[in-house]
């Protein structure tokens, strides 16, 4: 290695070469606030947005609950509309709360702070795809009160039934359900196109990829996965909507409905689901790639230590991201597949988990040793670890041909993905949001209310969602309005049940916490110091806390290191931030 | 599916080798001054190595997720081709002459670059506005081959290749639509006598834009009269 090291003195920096961009300044409340072009203001709206649908999909998961914990109690709830629930809850969770608040949300947010640009490249644009997200969210909304409700197609929305007579809302709610997902993905392509290009283009001095965060990198390569693969539900979407509104026969096989022979002819159900799947299992990556990221940055921040493995954990993410492309149909192992190719699908699902493996070893060993500060961000974020381990280890059983068949559509099958792709992500969403609130709004949370948020999600979540394994163990199939005598279900399964719907219950109270919190703190929280983390990435060395229009003040930062210069040997303080030069660095 | 998976194994590829070309070798946790800008390190020109305008780049990965798109509805052509039920169709003479006018429209938005490289504003004019009206006409070719099928009673939705014709023709009819769109800013930028400099970069991107989808064009063309 060279002589220079993390701490040496080297006064020579050059001019800045990253032209200055001009920024639109709105003169109008509407403009700063509504028709925003910041990229801060648009990541709060899309956050903002996100939430409130999430919210309603926490509702209909609860009444779901309701049904399986005390059935024939409530009279609301008839087998039509509880299978619209399922389907609207899974749908909203996957792309509308998910994907759409860590890369239209915290994508917005962050990637300028961090990198250290104004704006996004493209701020018109980006304005476009918040108000074009907004219309699809209207949408899928709308379609609960058409003729007949929103669709119970579930929501991979497989066809026949998805737009055959007697599937719920197989009327207005599918056409509308697909027109959503088409103008979503619209919306998604032009922000998509910015956080790509403002990656590429719009990095400051001396922001090399390699110095960029983890965050940034995580949303960065889940955009470039997003950008490859919606065009997939695009174009099942856009087929299946032709197949219900003029009659051609893409995925719809021959066949007799409710007595009647149907004018379909011989389409083909299976193309569809490689369509969705090919788009399907790369989602699941759009979501955790960001949540990896944010993760990293939260332990390493909060335990003082550099993120271990640095390259490693880029190159991971990087491999994750291709591989992700190639593992879609070990979501069809009950489709009857040629067996050479249920194999080949088992294989890369058990060698993408090898990249995945090692992030998780590497966060791990970032805590080890570290001078950890618990706080609200690092419980959320070792919450992340253990709940990913625990729903990434099923994951390898349902990735196994033989072990999957008797497991598909089982509720294992439920607590696989909830565990892996829902409560991980959620708990880094948590996570991140009391992390960054203190820049967002440049006031503190509730500390104490945040802790009781936490633990009441966290363990609850386990209450919910370790049962169902024992469930899917035995065999109870999912999206079942009621069980009824079933001869193989053990008599304790139906308070297994009960229990899981209290548990559930008490998580979706918990999140008044959470929201209680975020209002009250917004207008009464303390001031909060500008870096009160003690964090090195640039959005934490900004002029103004929060920061205005433009982010940084006249002149953009020049980055020095890395990210990860906590504990550094010979310097003063425990943590050195991006843009602080050699020649700057107390000593100790 | 595996047509797409071509495209996307050779896309990764280029992005992991550029990847690999960024960030081997580099020790992230040595801090030094930043002598190397983004600009160093950024994409570049593969014909004159310069650095890219951020909307080029912009046009770039635009092109990337069109290319998924179309690849994807290639790939479910070609599965959907091999259920018994598929009955080939015969493409109406017309979208011979709907080609030639597409590869004509494309070379005269190709002469309004060259023209807006030279600086000659006549040459601009000419290039645009013939190769838009062409592009026009080409778009209502492809509505007189759609009425052209459903009136030699092919508009039997049933049949998968009819279908799958209609899909095809109207995505790609669609893209270019949206690229007239973004060709009559050009011109009205032509119109209010804007600085040549962001003439020529309007004039540029659609003239790639046009050359994409001609080879996109020629690509589903050639799909549809082989099947």
């Amino acid at each position: 290695m060279s002589e220079t090291t993390a701490h040496d003195a080297v006064d020579f920096a050059p001019p800045a070469e990253v032209g200055e961009m001009e920024l639109y300044h709105a003169k109008t409340w509407i403009g700063k606030y509504v028709w925003s072009q910041d990229a801060k203001v648009i990541a709060i709206q899309y956050g903002i947005t996100a939430i409130a649908i999430g919210l309603v999909a926490l509702v209909l998961s609860v009444i779901m609950r309701l049904q399986l914990g005390f059935p024939n109690t409530f009279s609301f709830i008839d087998p039509s509309n509880y299978i619209q629930f399922v389907t609207m809850h899974g749908m909203i969770m996957v792309v509308y709360l998910l994907t759409a608040l860590f890369l239209g949300g915290f994508g917005n947010y962050l990637i300028p702070l961090m990198v250290g640009a104004r704006d996004m490249v493209f701020p018109y644009l980006n304005m476009i795809s918040y108000w074009v997200y907004l219309a699809a969210v209207l949408i899928l909304v709308a379609s609960f009160f058409v003729p007949g409700g929103a669709t119970g197609a579930g929501w991979t929305l497989y066809p026949p039934q998805a737009i055959t007579e007697g599937t719920p809302g197989s009327d207005g709610g599918i056409i509308l359900m697909l027109l959503s997902l088409g103008v979503f993905i619209i919306g998604f392509t032009m922000g998509g196109l910015n956080y790509v290009v403002t990656v590429l283009q719009a990095r400051t001095r001396g922001m090399s990829l390699m110095r960029m965060p983890l965050t940034v990198w995580g949303i960065f390569v889940a955009t470039i996965l997003a950008l490859l693969a919606f065009p997939a539900l695009l174009v099942s979407a856009i087929m299946m909507l032709l197949d219900k509104l003029i009659g051609t026969s893409f995925f719809m096989p021959a066949m007799v409905s409710l007595g009647e022979q149907t004018a379909y002819d011989g389409g083909s159900p299976i193309l569809f689901q490689h369509l969705f799947w090919f788009f399907g299992h790369p989602e699941v990556y759009i979501v955790a790639l960001p949540a990896f990221g944010i993760v990293s940055d939260l332990l390493s921040t909060h335990a003082r230590k550099a993120i271990f493995g640095y390259r490693m954990m880029v190159w991971a993410i990087v491999a994750i991201g291709g591989l992700s492309f190639i593992v879609w149909a070990h979501h069809m192992y009950v489709s009857g597949m040629n067996p050479y190719f249920g194999f080949f699908f088992a294989t890369t699902t058990l060698i993408i988990a090898v990249p995945t493996a090692l992030k998780v070893y590497n966060w791990v060993l970032t805590l080890w040793r570290g001078n950890i500060r618990l706080n609200v961000p690092m419980l959320f974020a070792i919450g992340f670890v253990f709940t990913f381990i625990n729903g990434g280890l099923t994951g390898l059983f349902l990735g196994n041909v033989t072990v999957d068949l008797p497991l598909s559509d089982t509720y294992f099958v439920i607590a696989h993905f909830h565990m892996v792709m829902a409560v991980s992500p959620v708990l880094v969403i948590f996570g991140a949001i009391y992390h960054w609130y203190p820049k967002i709004t440049g006031r503190m949370y509730d500390d104490g209310l945040a802790k009781v948020h936490f633990w009441l999600t966290f363990l609850g979540t386990y209450a919910i969602y370790y049962p169902m394994h024992y469930l899917g163990l035995e065999g109870i199939p999912r999206r079942y309005f009621a069980y009824g005598d079933t001869a193989f279900m053990s008599e304790s399964s139906q308070d297994l049940n009960a229990a899981i719907t209290i548990a559930a219950i008490v998580v979706a109270l918990a999140q008044l916490f959470f929201i209680y919190n975020m209002i009250v703190s917004y207008f009464r929280g303390k001031k909060a110091d500008p870096n009160p983390w003690e964090a090195t990435t640039l959005e934490w060395q900004t002029a103004d806390n929060p920061p205005k229009h433009g982010n940084f003040g006249p002149e953009l930062p020049a980055v020095y290191r890395w990210a990860y210069d906590f504990g550094v040997p010979g310097a003063a303080d425990d943590y050195i931030p991006q843009n602080v030069p050699p020649k700057d660095v107390k000593k100790a | 599916m595996s047509i797409v998976l071509v495209f996307l194994a050779l896309l990764m590829g280029a992005v992991v080798w550029w990847l690999v070309k960024q960030t081997i070798n580099v020790q992230p946790w040595v801090a030094h001054p930043a002598t190397d800008s983004v600009r160093d390190e950024g994409i570049r020109s593969p014909i004159t190595s310069k650095p890219l305008s951020n909307i080029k780049i912009g046009l770039g990965v635009f092109l990337a997720v069109a290319t998924s798109l179309f690849a994807l509805f290639i790939s479910a052509y070609s599965i959907r081709m091999e259920y018994p039920d598929w009955r080939p169709i015969t493409e109406p003479a017309l979208l011979w002459t709907n080609t030639a006018i597409l590869v004509l429209s494309s070379v005269f938005l190709q002469w309004g670059w060259v023209g807006a490289k030279r600086g000659n504003l006549q040459t601009v004019w000419l290039g645009v506005g013939i190769g838009g009206a062409f592009s026009i006409a080409f778009i209502f070719g492809q509505w007189t081959a759609w009425e052209q099928l459903a009136s030699a009673g092919f508009f039997a939705i049933g049949n998968p290749a009819i279908g799958f014709f209609y899909v095809l023709t109207g995505a790609h009819a669609l893209h270019l639509i949206g690229g007239l769109v973004a060709l009559s800013r050009t011109v009205s930028r032509l119109w209010r006598r804007q600085d040549m400099e962001s003439i020529k970069v309007g004039v540029e991107l659609c003239a790639v834009y046009w050359h994409y989808l001609l080879v996109v064009w020629l690509i589903l063309f050639g799909l549809l009269l082989t099947t």
